[in-house]
């Protein structure tokens, strides 16, 4: 998602970007095309409104700034004008001091608040918490049931008594303590923003528990009225965070945007995929770079550290240098590789990709026929993949229930790949080269890393990236 | 060497060999068609046993379902309207706008322009209305500004009369049921439009059978399994995780066996852009008409508040299923639905029913002249 967004700006920016002089007619064009890229997006109009006066004023003050390059001054105020309407900081939840801390889940039918009850269940685990989940949705037909379906798949209790929503949530919350749970998050009915009668129903639950954090689920496809509903449910609840559903759309995220300018709370998770640990904290910093492609390292790090194990990365980083990657290690490491998420999500967070490949749907399965070629191999094949000649070609592609053509084609480009990467491990060993650019301002530093290493800078510092120069007959 | 750039260069190596193969395994495969692929179908991480996992459930209700939503008779479809004006204010203050200058100026334009795009119309298509109207003003065909506000009305009415919006239910031979199936994204509500069109079906004295063709999300099959208990329907289900297709496959087989006419076949919400899964969808519409029964209608559910993704959804489930029509369900809250206009001009696929409430008589036959002048409602 916000692909599209990020593809129009980045072609906005272009336009603009070295242009030695901007005149008024330029900025007038470029603020047009601005407007309609962020409509587009489902942006709401207000929030288009607002953001493109200020970047109307920047952009003004460019066209008689004779600094040099006023195209870069529009681009930084863009770039802004963007972080500040995602807004700066990523939520940080506070845990109640005296336990369980109650999380209200809210928002319209079909949102997706029993999916991410669950997921946030899940992800409260993961922080080493006890959750569990009271169901409730007493109007949905087995909405309980999924619920429960759910708690069971990620060993979470739910509670839910058929007689009244609020009696439930009372009641739960009082079994919560009685258990020991330390979090409890409470599922709701979907209800429209301008039912009275239910929007009084979710007062009367959220009274009943008293929550320390209520979050508003939106989905990511929600269009112009994505900002009324967060309104009419901030007034009746005092929202406290957003969760994006269905983030792994194609959906331009317009509404991840305007929701946050509206009502002034931050998007706190985003639900990326269908699977229930496909879920994430919200950094807005990130994504604004994102959005305008300059990719996410800090996220890919990140998910690096948590699929790879250092020993091992280590060696096959030594092998890749030197050449001496197999076809064994490169299957173990895309394994891990699956861990950290989707290949199209690890695309578009890294910065310097080609359009082409970022555009490029790519499915996960699509590379099961590659596993399949590889396991097909013997233990010498995978090793020495020139060996593999005739009927050694035949029996792999029969194995593994590809073609001939398949095989060919894997070992040929794996093969140059070698060699690319072994010029690299030669010319651009990481510490001798050019030390990227310094100093991306507002970039903040992941637990962990050396003092001289600079995310920003990282992307810039792998030689033979943007564009890929060493990949033979890549596909456009 | 810092390690997260160990990290950074295998999974940038990886990631790129892996695309790298893949794209070009897609460039080799253009030509053929997708469903070829061996590759798809079963992302789904779960256990598929064709035929012997489907079973035909007694409808069965869980102490929870019982209560509610309280089940109300048909309304009489003239409602629309009324249902529609519970939350108008997107168009109203531009009426106001226009109304309150005494000649058609640039801001008249501007007003019906906001009003357009908040209502989810998008960009091309709000330019495209008002950029015929510019023409006339200029022209001085149109002079006054409420002839103004008629001229848009009406404008918006003409692109979306004229299309066939009923539902297609073919007489065949008794044992040869009209298959419908719902496709969508996930949570738009294709199983409460199922509930609810096999009890206004029933009423009007059609033998009906429902298939759970989602066995992807938990308890989706029980949600519609409550619903065929309201309308004392049979409904045919699988094990969480079974094959859809195949599902209803049974579904429509049992259907023929029992004689009856229409079988309604629920599948799971997918997003448009998991190719593994859409690839499953063209499966199950395939696998529907192996059997004694003949797809008659494809139906794309659409919430009415997406937004410009709307035609995005549409154009690919409707290259994938061969949509024959669109609901636009949740109407009846702020949302306007006005992605309607883009999905209807430039894909062809008419808006059969619209769903504008939570009882079973809430979901009615779209009526494109009602929609457009509730919108307008001075």
């Amino acid at each position: 998602m916000f692909d599209n967004l990020s593809s129009r700006l980045e072609g906005i920016i272009t336009k603009v970007r070295g242009k030695g002089r901007l005149t008024e007619s330029d900025v007038d064009e470029m603020m047009q095309e601005i407007r309609t890229a962020l409509l587009e997006a489902d942006v709401n109009l207000t929030v288009v409104r607002s953001i493109c006066n200020r970047i109307r004023e920047h952009a003004i003050g460019a066209t008689r700034s004779t600094a040099l390059d006023p195209g870069q001054q529009v681009v930084k105020a863009v770039n802004d004008e963007l972080t500040r309407a995602l807004g700066g900081e990523t939520l940080v939840i506070t845990y109640a001091s005296k336990p369980p801390t109650v999380v209200l889940m809210a928002g319209l039918q079909g949102s997706g608040k029993t999916t991410n009850s669950a997921k946030l269940a899940a992800w409260f685990k993961a922080q080493g918490r006890n959750p569990m989940m009271i169901g409730a949705d007493l109007q949905r037909p087995a909405a309980v049931e999924q619920l429960r379906t759910l708690g069971r798949q990620i060993n979470v209790p739910v509670f839910s008594d058929p007689e009244d929503p609020i009696v439930t949530a009372a009641k739960g919350l009082e079994e919560a303590k009685r258990l020991g749970r330390d979090v409890v998050i409470v599922d709701t009915a979907g209800r429209l923003s301008i039912d009275t009668e239910m929007m009084e129903q979710v007062r009367l639950i959220s009274g009943a528990v008293n929550p320390d954090y209520t979050f508003l689920v939106i989905d990511a496809m929600t269009g112009q009225d994505a900002v009324q509903t967060a309104e009419a449910f901030h007034n009746t609840l005092q929202i406290d965070g957003v969760i994006m559903s269905k983030m792994d759309g194609d959906a331009r995220g317009g509404a991840a945007l305007s929701v946050k300018e509206v009502i002034g709370r931050p998007i706190a998770f985003a639900s990326t995929g269908e699977k229930l640990d496909e879920f994430e904290q919200f950094h807005p910093d990130r994504m604004a770079s994102r959005i305008l492609g300059m990719g996410d390292m800090l996220t890919l790090i990140e998910q690096a550290e948590k699929a790879f194990t250092e020993d091992q990365a280590q060696a096959a980083a030594t092998k890749l240098m030197e050449g001496q990657f197999t076809l064994d290690d490169f299957l173990e490491q895309m394994q891990a590789l699956k861990k950290m998420g989707s290949l199209g999500g690890l695309m578009s967070m890294m910065p310097g990709m080609p359009k082409e490949l970022k555009n490029a749907k790519i499915d996960d399965d699509d590379l099961k026929p590659v596993e399949a070629i590889i396991t097909s191999m013997t233990a010498e094949e995978r090793t020495f993949p020139t060996i593999i000649q005739g009927t050694r070609r035949a029996r792999i592609a029969a194995g593994s229930g590809t073609t001939v053509a398949d095989v060919n084609r894997l070992v040929k480009q794996f093969g140059e790949m070698q060699k690319m990467m072994k010029k690299m491990g030669m010319a651009g060993r990481p510490g001798k080269g050019k030390k990227g650019k310094k100093g991306k301002g507002g970039q903040k530093m992941p637990k962990g890393l050396p003092l001289d290493f600079d995310p920003a800078g990282a992307g810039f510092d792998i030689p033979g990236l943007p564009g890929m120069p060493g990949i033979p007959n890549f596909p456009r | 060497m810092g390690s997260e750039f160990l990290f950074l260069i295998l999974a940038v190596f990886v990631v790129v060999f892996g695309v790298g193969v893949v794209l070009l395994n897609r460039r080799k495969s253009v030509g053929q068609p997708a469903p070829g692929r061996p590759v798809s179908t079963q992302a789904r991480p779960l256990v598929s046993q064709p035929e012997s996992d489907s079973h035909v459930a007694a409808p069965q209700l869980d102490s929870v379902v019982e209560e509610e939503p309280t089940v109300e008779e048909d309304l009489p479809a003239g409602t629309f309207r009324e249902r529609l004006a519970k939350a108008r204010s997107t168009f109203a203050g531009a009426i106001a706008g226009v109304l309150g200058r005494s000649a058609i100026t640039d801001e008249s334009f501007d007003d019906l322009e906001e009003a357009l795009l908040r209502a989810d119309v998008g960009v091309a298509i709000a330019g495209e209305l008002l950029s015929g109207l510019r023409v006339k003003v200029a022209n001085k065909e149109i002079t006054e500004p409420s002839d103004l506000l008629d001229a848009l009305e009406a404008e918006m009415t003409a692109r979306l009369v004229g299309a066939d919006r009923s539902l297609n239910f073919e007489h065949f031979e008794p044992g040869h049921p009209n298959v419908w199936m719902f496709v969508g994204v996930n949570g738009v509500g294709k199983t409460t439009t199922i509930g609810k069109l096999a009890k206004q079906h029933v009423d009007r004295g059609r033998s009906v059978l429902l298939a759970a063709g989602d066995t992807f999300r938990a308890a989706a099959a029980e949600q519609l399994t409550a619903w065929a208990e309201r309308s004392g329907v049979d409904v045919v289900r699988g094990a969480e995780g079974a094959d859809p297709s195949s599902v209803i496959f049974d579904g429509i087989e049992k259907a023929a066996a029992k004689k009856i006419e229409l079988v309604l076949a629920d599948t799971a919400g997918r997003l448009h852009t998991k190719s593994n899964l859409m690839d499953e969808l063209a499966k199950v519409r395939r696998v529907a008409e192996k059997g004694a029964g003949t797809v008659t209608e494809t139906l794309l559910v659409i919430d009415a508040t997406t937004g410009q993704n709307g035609l995005t959804q549409a154009r690919e489930f409707g290259q994938v299923t061969n949509v024959t029509g669109v609901v636009l369900t949740k109407l009846d809250g702020s949302a306007k639905g006005g992605i309607v206009f883009s999905i209807e001009t430039e894909l062809g696929i008419p808006v059969k029913l619209v769903g504008i409430g939570e009882t079973i008589g809430d979901l009615i036959d779209f009526d494109p002249e009602e929609f457009v002048s509730a919108l307008f409602e001075r």
